[in-house]
């Protein structure tokens, strides 16, 4: 019979793949956990969560941006998508990256419906990502606080 | 560059306590090795410094290339005499950045005496060669192209402290007709590499061939086999290479990283 630690951490293994092969993480998430140690055992969690603060206030910028009719500056919108771009590749925010990577072409072709059209969908997929590291992060404190260790997982 | 117990930038001061010149310099630590990072991202920022802390790096991290002339003194003309000894060992800086650029950072930095013999290494999310080869000509020690991972820091790493004593024929030499490299200075343990080398081995002595060699093993991003003739179409007029790279094209190339030669002045 399986114990609850077990348990847990096959769910954990689980979900962890299952976001790598949806597409949600790339293997720059797998360098960050590599960056994580007894010294930094949160520093995973602190960075998306810094992340996900810049998804938000650039999200935000984009949205003003684009906010003015008629008089839309496609270059600081394309600024702002440029930032999310690289931060989210920093973080291995794969989807959000890809998104980043049409919205750019949006704003480079000054599409003004396409921007709209991918600020919505990016706007989406972080809020969507953000759910996910949340259960995934609250799976590991279930899995420490039954007494267990968090599995590594290879994908 | 890299001298024996590798690269440090001291800066020179007659209040210095501890004698600079002779058998009273004090030795380097091998393990302190200083970087300054600059990146105007925040979550990159905190990812470098983590990447650099982790290879037993010391790290200063600003946002900015204003901030870091400000660190390195660069920012004003008086004399840095009465300022206290700075070492800096590495200067890793992203390329894209609002205000001044990691190239005119590198500029500025190579132009200054006093810090034109530490590295610089350019980051930089996109695969544009011109934008490699500007930087590579302008004096950097290298190009990661981001998102950079622990196995590039490593290697940079490696190459600060290592002892290094390659002869000459491991040298990677520019493509024919471009600058003569400065032999007086060792070589880089690794030059081109064309696809995500996992750096835990040693650094490998995988040289690229001799532009005389003309054979191109590398990655469509290896252009040495055509001479440095045509200037290219480039935001700064600079003639670099041959290759017909369009800025709105990058390419996405096997290649995790570029690596030249570049002279020194």
């Amino acid at each position: 019979m399986d114990t609850l630690v077990a348990q847990l951490q096959r769910q954990f293994r689980d979900y962890t793949i299952s976001l790598y092969h949806q597409g949600f993480l790339d293997d720059q998430f797998t360098e960050l956990k590599k960056l994580q140690d007894e010294c930094s055992p949160d520093f995973v969690a602190e960075v998306v969560s810094l992340f996900f603060e810049d998804c938000e206030k650039l999200i935000g910028n984009m949205a003003r941006a684009l906010d003015q009719t008629g008089n839309v500056d496609f270059s600081l919108v394309g600024s702002s998508v440029h930032q999310l771009k690289g931060s989210s590749s920093s973080v291995g925010a794969k989807r959000v990256k890809g998104l980043c990577v049409t919205f750019k072409e949006c704003c480079d072709s000054q599409n003004f419906e396409g921007c709209v059209r991918c600020l919505q969908q990016v706007d989406i997929e972080y809020k969507s990502l953000k759910a996910k590291l949340q259960d995934l992060f609250n799976l590991e404190q279930q899995i420490v606080q039954a007494g267990g260790r968090i599995p590594q997982v290879d994908i | 560059m890299a001298r024996d117990g590798g690269v440090s930038c001291l800066r020179s001061s007659e209040t210095m306590r501890v004698g600079i010149g002779g058998m009273e310099s004090p030795p380097l630590d091998l393990d302190e090795v200083h970087v300054l990072a600059v990146d105007d991202s925040l979550v990159d920022r905190i990812v470098i410094e983590r990447l650099l802390r982790i290879t037993s790096c010391k790290v200063t991290a600003v946002d900015s290339g204003w901030r870091a002339l400000e660190f390195l003194g660069l920012d004003n003309e008086k004399a840095s005499a009465e300022l206290d000894r700075l070492k800096v060992d590495l200067i890793i800086t992203d390329y894209c950045m609002p205000g001044m650029t990691g190239y005119e950072l590198l500029k500025k930095i190579k132009e200054s005496s006093s810090f034109r013999q530490v590295p610089v290494v350019i980051m930089s999310s996109e695969n544009v060669l011109t934008r490699i080869y500007r930087c590579l000509e302008e004096g950097a020690e290298d190009f990661l192209l981001k998102p950079v991972k622990l196995a590039d820091v490593k290697r940079l790493r490696s190459y600060l402290t290592r002892d290094v004593k390659l002869s000459n024929a491991n040298k990677r030499k520019l493509p024919e007709d471009s600058v003569p490299v400065n032999t007086s200075l060792p070589p880089p343990p690794s030059p081109f590499t064309i696809s995500p080398v996992s750096s835990d081995s040693s650094p490998p002595l995988t040289i690229s061939p001799e532009s005389s060699d003309s054979s191109p093993p590398l990655s469509p991003l290896e252009i040495s086999s055509s001479p440095l003739s045509s200037p290219i179409d480039d935001e700064d007029d600079d003639v670099l290479t041959s290759s017909p790279e369009s800025s709105s094209a990058p390419e996405e190339s096997p290649a995790r990283r570029q690596k030249m030669r570049s002279p020194l002045d």
